[in-house]
């Protein structure tokens, strides 16, 4: 059928990176404006009541499945491709040389898997957590705050993150991981629109600055939540 | 100059080949083929196989040389082909490491001679216009805006050489068959057919087993001609339109 | 032997149409049947090969290239001639026609150069509507340019690849036909001999070269595309293996060589820099529209640019004798190749040449960019501009007509030619002989036919700038398709040709046995040296200028050089696998009997005329002096087994114009 053999094709197959990828930067972005929270001297009530809200309203439970989707889809064709290209390739030559390409556009692959192991600490640290919460509704990692805006208690994961982030390793573990996303992102975001075909000169230095601009600023976003806290415990 | 070279050696197609190194004497006015010259009346003088690459025109033009010249096709000028790569590029005592292309698609032949027939295949699924001998209209009753023709052209100075495939660490043809498409699409003659061109040629190219570009850019960079991967985007912009646009 | 050209009776302008009307056809049911070898991918070999398949006929096709994309069609830079008249310049059909004849030293046939000039215009519509992206004017209509020997502007071109982008063009009509199964395209296969059957052409014996398996391959008639044998010099602005080889080989099988001491010296190519110097690099003629040659006046002068005491630009204007523009106002820097390169040798045999060697004169661009820079200036309405400015729009100008030419030139030489003139010499570029032809393209022996350069039918003793494009796409495109009629009307009847006949393996067992010769000798030279030492002793003997006791020399040199080569050579490797330096000896070995055919050839003709210039015949001012009572006739030599050599003559006829002196002056 053509749609299969459409998302078969090469360029189809990287039609499929480029669009989970854009969907997952915009993720990036809701996901930063939520976490931003964590930065407001409030005790938490507001990140807490977001936190809530993310994960009760079905629609947005909805989105989050698509997420989960999407992130796996890119993570398993993009592990796919890479292993498909290494076939074309054959082997490699003995010189290697850095000067007809940027270092992270030939490391995709490799970059991509560290964001991924990333994504299982994090996951693991908040995430999985908070969802065991429902089975171990008595356990004291788990505190529970009243939330104002919302007039019930709900799960206080913004202690949970403050806490988490009293340990440097961790705090360094985190900078890393948005240290390796920033690469990735330095070459992806635009990647994903010259790999629609949207590429002309009068927009296309727009987003290839716009690329380089969002491969700053969101990873830092993301990076100043561990550090403020770290400091925060520290003075 | 006296210059070190590690040169890979193989055979045949299925033998195992390795680097051996050489010590050649050159002069800054040769080209580097015609070191290569040099070496290979050394090595016949000693009663030696010489090294096999292939070349043709040495004026850049045919697209026959394609070596790897210390990780880059072509060697290290931009725009240049290995044939019009001169020695004044390199100093007394340089090492330089020459490759063959690597790239499934290209299998080796010997020593650095690769088959790249897989290309001809790319070009015999649809690149080209329809209209046989004798059918033309007169040659002025189409005009085309000079800007236009010229960006077209830009796509059709590609030399078949394959460095784009040499330079891409997936091995992609994309630049190679993107740059056909593009030169016959942006003229009026070419936009014919050119849904059913597109979806031929890259069905081609995947069948001959290259990689998926990634947009390292490596081919754009490595070209000799200089071919701009904005034919890239112009080519995944019309595989989608030949997907979602035609009726087929 | 009697050589008949079978030109068609009847006015000039209207033979080929008439002809063309009434020529015997094979119908469409039998062309299936039919089957024909094309050997070559060039211009005339892709283009013939793509039309017959067009046509219907079962097309074998051959190169020895990896790809049929990378024949040497492909380095042609300048352009294509057509007598389209699209500047209202006065130009027609007759005017190129009769240009063509001139250029060629009233030693072509008059029929067979009238064909060319009414076929010019077909091949340009053909051009376009393959996707040709000739050059454009800002109305998006098709640009022209001048070039040598003419007064009009008739010359298409795509920027310098003119000749790449019609390959390409023919290249990808041959794809189409190789996907619908109308050809069967054979690469890397050479040509090593052809096989008769019954005194027709049926076949090919050609070499694997990938394996070194040799095949037999049939067919109704063979077709050769094989192009110039101008690699016979050694140094030559040819690719490195273009050769002679298909063409000879047929001339040992009695085909005719004709005219073989004509060779075309092109006046601007970039000097030879040393003795490893393995090809010459050819810089368009389309440079001689804004370059001025010239050398300087003085030789203090000279003495000082050769060491490096003065550079070129600190020779005063006065100084400068601009050579051309002196001795032929009419026509200045764009005189015909053979008047600018004998130019060019009398002014360094003279002692002005410019560079380490003596052996390059200036092509300089100061003027045009000059003249641009101001025209530039006024059109952008700039009032006072400084010298600076001028000079940077003019550059620019320039850089857009030929920057890529400037660009290999410097990469090539490391000057720039923007800041300093750039040093050219005469080298070695085309032949104009080749396999005798009729009308019909076909040989003397019936079935095989060839085109383009490897014929020498249509440029007669000097081929025009961009008139080599327009021939080999005139024969592939609309000659060969017709004219093959003419044999293959009498063959359907003939059923499929079998490669297992006892001709076949003759001939194949014959190859086998010249492949093991030349492997067993093991002597101690390369196959390089070889043709290096060759190449000297043509282009001392049988170069830009030539005399009967220097000939008699050469053709000595030669016999002897070939006996060294059969003692002495050393190839490496074995026959069954890609072997590169067997495929050279091969070549080198037919160049050996080649060189020694043109110099015969040379030494038969005892006039001036175009390419051949016989220093005993010239005039007071140095102008070659033909001598038409005597010689205008195509002279065409059969070379049997032995080496024994014997000319015929075909003479010609000129019906429609007068025989003149030519004068550009």
């Amino acid at each position: 059928m053509w749609i299969i053999n459409f998302l078969l094709s090469s360029i189809g197959r990287k039609i499929i990176m480029s669009l989970t990828g854009l969907f997952l930067c915009l993720f990036l972005v809701i996901h930063l404006l939520g976490n931003l929270q964590l930065l407001v001297d409030d005790g938490g009530e507001a990140f807490n009541s977001y936190a809530y809200i993310m994960t009760h309203n079905p629609l947005i439970k909805f989105i989050s499945i698509a997420n989960y989707f999407f992130i796996g889809l890119h993570a398993v064709v993009g592990i796919l491709l890479y292993f498909v290209n290494r076939n074309a390739k054959g082997s490699s030559y003995a010189v290697k040389t850095k000067d007809n390409a940027s270092i992270a556009s030939k490391n995709m692959a490799l970059l991509g898997s560290l964001i991924l192991a990333f994504l299982f600490i994090h996951m693991g640290d908040f995430w999985l957590k908070m969802k065991m919460a429902k089975w171990y509704p008595d356990a004291d990692w788990l505190p529970l705050a009243q939330s104002e805006a919302l007039g019930h208690e709900v799960i206080d994961l913004y202690v949970r993150v403050t806490t988490a982030f009293d340990n440097i390793w961790l705090v360094l573990a985190y900078l890393i991981g948005q240290l390796i996303l920033s690469f990735h992102l330095w070459h992806g975001f635009a990647s994903a629109f010259q790999t629609l075909g949207l590429r002309h000169k009068k927009y296309t230095p727009l987003i290839s600055g716009l690329g380089k601009a969002f491969a700053i600023l969101i990873p830092l976003g993301f990076a100043i939540i561990p550090i403020f806290h770290y400091l925060n415990i520290l003075f | 100059m006296k210059l070190n070279l590690k040169i890979w050696r193989q055979k045949g197609p299925d033998s195992t080949g390795g680097f051996e190194t050489y010590m050649v004497e050159a002069d800054e006015h040769m080209s580097f083929l015609e070191m290569l010259d040099v070496l290979n009346e050394q090595l016949i003088h000693e009663k030696k196989e010489p090294v096999a690459f292939e070349h043709d025109c040495r004026e850049g033009i045919c697209g026959t040389c394609n070596m790897v010249i210390d990780g880059r096709p072509h060697g290290p000028q931009q725009g240049t082909t290995t044939c019009q790569l001169h020695m004044r590029a390199y100093k007394d005592g340089d090492t330089i490491t020459i490759e063959p292309i690597r790239a499934k698609s290209f299998p080796i032949i010997k020593d650095l001679a690769v088959d790249r027939s897989s290309f001809d295949r790319i070009i015999q699924a649809g690149g080209y216009i329809s209209v046989n001998t004798g059918q033309a209209p007169d040659a002025n009753a189409i005009p085309i805006e000079k800007d236009q023709s010229s960006r077209a052209f830009d796509a059709a100075t590609c030399i078949g050489c394959g460095a784009c495939v040499a330079a891409c660490p997936n091995g992609s043809a994309m630049l190679f068959t993107a740059a056909k498409i593009s030169h016959l699409a942006l003229l009026p003659q070419g936009k014919v057919e050119h849904t059913k061109r597109t979806s031929k040629m890259v069905a081609q190219m995947d069948k001959e087993g290259f990689g998926m570009c990634s947009n390292v850019e490596a081919c754009e960079v490595e070209c000799p001609k200089e071919i701009s991967t904005d034919n890239i985007a112009r080519m995944n912009r019309s595989f989608l339109g030949s997907i979602f646009g035609s009726e087929g | 032997m009697s050589l008949e050209s079978n030109v068609p009776k009847g006015a000039l302008a209207e033979k080929w149409t008439n002809y063309r009307s009434k020529m015997n056809l094979v119908a469409p049911n039998n062309k299936r049947r039919i089957e024909v070898i094309v050997v070559g991918t060039g211009l005339a070999g892709a283009s013939a090969a793509a039309t017959l398949g067009e046509l219907g006929y079962k097309v074998k096709c051959f190169t020895f290239h990896d790809s049929p994309r990378r024949a040497h069609s492909i380095a042609a830079q300048g352009g294509i001639n057509a007598a389209k008249n699209y500047q209202n310049d006065g130009d027609s059909i007759y005017r190129l026609f009769y240009d063509t004849i001139k250029g060629g030293d009233y030693r072509s046939r008059e029929a067979n150069t009238h064909r060319l000039a009414e076929i010019s215009l077909e091949i340009i519509d053909q051009a376009v509507a393959q996707g040709v992206p000739l050059a454009r004017e800002y109305g998006g209509l098709l640009a022209n340019r001048s070039f040598g020997g003419v007064q009009v502007s008739r010359t298409f071109y795509a920027r310098g690849q003119t000749g790449q982008q019609l390959l390409l063009g023919a290249y990808q009509a041959l794809s189409r036909q190789i996907s619908n199964g109308s050809v069967v395209m054979h690469n890397r296969h050479e040509m090593l001999d052809l096989v008769k059957v019954d005194g027709k052409a049926r076949g090919i014996i050609t070499r694997n070269l990938l394996t070194g398996k040799l095949e037999r391959h049939a067919a109704h008639c063979v077709v050769l595309a094989t192009g110039g044998y101008g690699n016979v010099f050694y140094l030559s602005t040819n690719a490195m293996m273009s050769n002679v080889s298909a063409a000879w080989r047929s001339v040992k099988k009695g085909a005719l060589m004709a005219n073989p001491c004509y060779t075309q010296i092109h006046p601007t190519c970039i000097p030879v820099s040393g003795e490893y110097q393995s090809k010459l690099t050819l810089m368009s003629e389309s440079l001689r529209n804004d370059g001025r040659v010239w050398v300087p006046k003085n030789m203090e002068d000279v003495m000082a640019i050769r060491e490096g005491k003065l550079k070129p630009t600190d020779i005063k204007e006065e100084d400068r004798d601009y050579y051309l523009e002196r001795r032929y106002p009419a026509f200045g820097n764009l005189v015909p190749r053979d008047v600018a390169s004998r130019a060019a040798k009398i002014a360094t045999d003279e002692g002005k040449g410019v560079n380490k060697t003596g052996l390059a004169v200036f092509l300089d661009f100061e003027a045009a960019i000059q003249r641009y820079g101001n025209s530039e200036a006024i059109s952008k309405g700039i009032a006072n501009p400084s010298k600076d400015m001028i000079r940077k729009m003019g550059k620019e100008v320039v850089k857009q007509k030929y920057g890529n030419l400037f660009q290999m030139y410097e990469k090539i030489t490391g000057d720039n030619p923007y800041e300093t003139p750039m040093k050219i010499y005469p080298a070695v570029h085309y032949t104009m002989g080749g396999v005798w032809v009729d009308y019909n393209l076909q040989t003397n022996v019936p079935g095989l036919f060839a085109l383009g350069e490897a014929n020498f039918s249509d440029h007669g003793a000097n081929r025009l700038g961009a008139s080599a494009l327009m021939q080999g796409l005139a024969d592939g495109y609309f000659v060969i398709p017709y004219t093959i009629g003419q044999f293959l009307a009498d063959e359907i009847r003939t059923p499929m040709i079998d490669n297992n006949s006892e001709e076949f393996v003759e001939a194949e067992k014959a190859v086998a046995e010249r492949i093991d010769q030349i492997l067993s000798i093991k002597g101690d030279q390369s196959v390089e040296s070889f043709h290096r030492r060759l190449g000297k002793i043509m282009w001392e003997y049988c170069g830009m200028s030539r005399n009967a006791e220097g000939l008699n020399k050469g053709i000595q040199m030669i016999k002897d050089l070939r006996a060294e080569f059969y003692r002495d050579v050393f190839v490496p490797g074995r026959e069954d696998d890609f072997n590169p330096e067997l495929e050279k000896a091969l070549r080198v070995a037919d160049f050996l009997e080649m060189g020694e055919i043109m110099m015969a050839d040379a030494l038969n003709r005892n006039e001036s005329a175009g390419g051949h210039f016989r220093s005993e015949y010239q005039s007071e001012e140095g102008e070659a002096q033909r001598n038409d009572a005597d010689y205008a006739y195509v002279a065409a030599w059969s070379w049997d087994e032995g080496g024994n050599h014997q000319l015929h003559k075909e003479d010609l006829v000129f019906e429609n114009v007068e025989l003149k002196t030519r004068s550009y002056k």
